[in-house]
């Protein structure tokens, strides 16, 4: 990779990668302007999946806006929800029960694994690794039963709700979500002999794509790419949301920020997540689920076809205007999404319907710093870069 | 008793103690909510106290997590409290070595929508300073590549203004249907 700059002739070619490149993962684009085949600059595009969810968050009431919450990161929409949510009790200054906490941990944590899964298989698949796609699909599969079963949907999870969750843990859970724990280190650790001393993997990401610690900050990255060049950050442990404080893992890190110590970070962080659902399953709490405060959450169904006073609480907390008001303010909560720092930003008018709200995405961060990685190296690596980043366009571009 | 009197007697946070011993004119207003501190500062010292937070060693705000921008136009409260500014640019800054959060926001009057940009300070605010360009309309002065990022090029309009609808403008009353069904 290095000197390829040396080499350069003088004669420049331009040649568009994506918006529809198989390694692009959604819709991205990327300008390279090229010496043969070293990069001598590059500039990414983003926009092309625009949706306008800052403006339609301007529109919806405050329970509305967990749907679009999904479309966001769609490869751990449960984050998304979790992190949506826990910035909107945060304005309304509530706190939901422990059993909840403890859902929403154990949800996060599985959604932080199928996420890394899918990254793994992909990055993977785009450098030539075949085998590799299929493994991890093979496990996220599980996972995505569990997700299916929890919520009713694989995707569109729309899990959470301000001051609870949808419902309950279904019966056998504890058990699926054991069994997935218990044989996924071993699961992992074939995929650990296929790449991690791989000689063509090492090769294809080895000092690729590097960005040194200083400038991984300044450049606002998080995460596991973060993590990479050894800044030992995890909001989890930094500013411990819901229970984090409760439950006990490591923070990887890595020495060189390059593509290689990404993956070997992920690949960490699937073991840690393990290690914490283990916990929250040992430790988790009886009791209710939802906040007991029927301004915020729906009353039982029993009660609202049973009860005058149900049935008021439910037609309150649905009507337009007389459900979750937060009171004026405004409030930012930051999350540890399988990506980096999740965060929401929300302004209040003390209306049903927020006033303003901003997503802070970690992969409009990681694409902006893309050019900085990619310069100087090769056209081929290109694709290894992109791949350890993880862009996902739907947050990218909202 | 004694508890409360000793939440009371609270030492003020660093930041604003710094802060008031070298830049006390540049601050219109401060405050901690919910564990962040707040601070609103004046436009024309609103780059040489981000970059004071940025470069002091004790305080070290390092990253810079979010710029982005509020529309106040339907927010009376707000406008009458900042002087009738129409914007307000919204930081969030981090510290590292701290573990702390900062947020500083800064009003912006409609008939001059310039303030400076934190592109020198903080590389990742390019983009950010973009997005808020191009969704609010604000120009970041010293930017060195001030194009819309998230709406296409030849787009006219900031979307997230209050007063662009969520419909979008243009685009609808051009089809022939849309007027026939209305």
């Amino acid at each position: 990779m290095q000197g390829g700059l040396e080499r350069a002739t003088g004669e420049k070619m331009v040649l568009n990668f994506g918006p529809q490149h198989p390694a692009t993962h959604g819709t991205l684009r990327i300008v390279l302007e090229l010496d043969g085949e070293s990069v001598l600059k590059a500039t990414p595009h983003a926009g092309y999946l625009h949706t306008g969810f800052e403006k339609l968050g301007e529109h919806l009431d405050y329970n509305q806006y967990i749907v679009v919450t999904d479309r966001m990161n769609y490869l751990s929409p449960l984050s998304n929800n979790f992190g949506y949510v826990l910035a909107v009790e945060q304005l309304l200054d509530i706190e939901v029960p422990k059993r909840c906490q403890y859902i929403r941990i154990l949800m996060a944590e599985l959604s932080r694994v199928a996420d890394h899964l899918l990254w793994l298989g992909t990055a993977a698949l785009d450098l030539g690794a075949f085998s590799v796609f299929l493994y991890s699909f093979r496990e996220r599969e599980k996972l995505y039963s569990i997700f299916e079963k929890t919520t009713g949907a694989r995707l569109t999870t729309s899990y959470t709700r301000v001051g609870g969750v949808l419902r309950d843990l279904y019966e056998g859970c504890e058990e699926d979500v054991r069994q997935f724990v218990s044989n996924f280190p071993k699961a992992l650790k074939e995929t650990h002999t296929l790449l991690t001393r791989n000689r063509i993997w090492m090769d294809r990401t080895k000092g690729v794509g590097p960005i040194s610690a200083d400038d991984a900050v300044s450049y606002g990255l998080t995460g596991p790419c973060l993590r990479a060049t050894g800044v030992a950050h995890d909001i989890r442990k930094a500013e411990p949301y819901s229970s984090y404080d409760e439950v006990t893992f490591d923070v990887p890190v890595g020495t060189n920020g390059d593509a290689y110590d990404r993956y070997l970070v992920r690949m960490e962080e699937m073991i840690q997540s393990c290690g914490i659902i283990t916990q929250v399953l040992d430790n988790m709490p009886d009791g209710p689920v939802n906040v007991e405060d029927n301004k915020i959450t729906m009353p039982n169904k029993s009660d609202a076809y049973g009860h005058i006073e149900g049935l008021i609480h439910h037609f309150k907390v649905v009507m337009d205007g007389h459900g979750v008001q937060p009171p004026k303010g405004d409030h930012y909560c930051a999350t540890e999404s399988p990506n980096g720092e999740l965060g929401f930003y929300i302004v209040s008018d003390g209306s049903g319907t927020a006033y303003r709200i901003r997503i802070r995405p970690p992969s409009f961060f990681h694409f902006q710093a893309l050019p900085h990685m990619l310069e100087g190296g090769m056209v081929s690596d290109t694709v290894a870069v992109l791949g350890s980043l993880n862009v996902i366009a739907g947050e990218l571009d909202r | 008793m004694n508890e409360e009197k000793e939440v009371e007697e609270q030492p003020k946070p660093l930041i604003l103690q710094k802060l008031e011993e070298h830049h006390a004119d540049a601050l219109l207003s401060q405050d901690e909510i919910r564990g962040t501190i707040v601070v609103v500062l004046r436009k024309e010292q609103a780059y040489a106290v981000l970059e004071y937070l940025k470069t002091d060693p004790e305080l070290a705000y390092t990253f810079l997590v979010d710029v982005t921008a509020v529309d106040n136009s339907q927010m009376e409260s707000e406008l009458m409290q900042f002087d009738y500014a129409r914007f307000m640019v919204v930081y969030q800054l981090y510290s590292y070595q701290g573990q702390c959060r900062v947020r500083v926001k800064v009003p912006v009057h409609e008939n001059d929508l310039n303030i400076p940009s934190v592109t020198g300070l903080w590389r990742g605010a390019n983009w950010l300073e973009r997005e808020t360009y191009d969704m609010f309309g604000i120009n970041f002065d010293g930017h060195p590549d001030l194009r819309r990022i998230l709406m296409p090029d030849d787009f006219e309009g900031h979307p997230l203004q209050k007063d662009y609808p969520l419909r979008g403008r243009g685009e609808r009353e051009s089809f022939n249907f849309d007027k026939q069904n209305v």
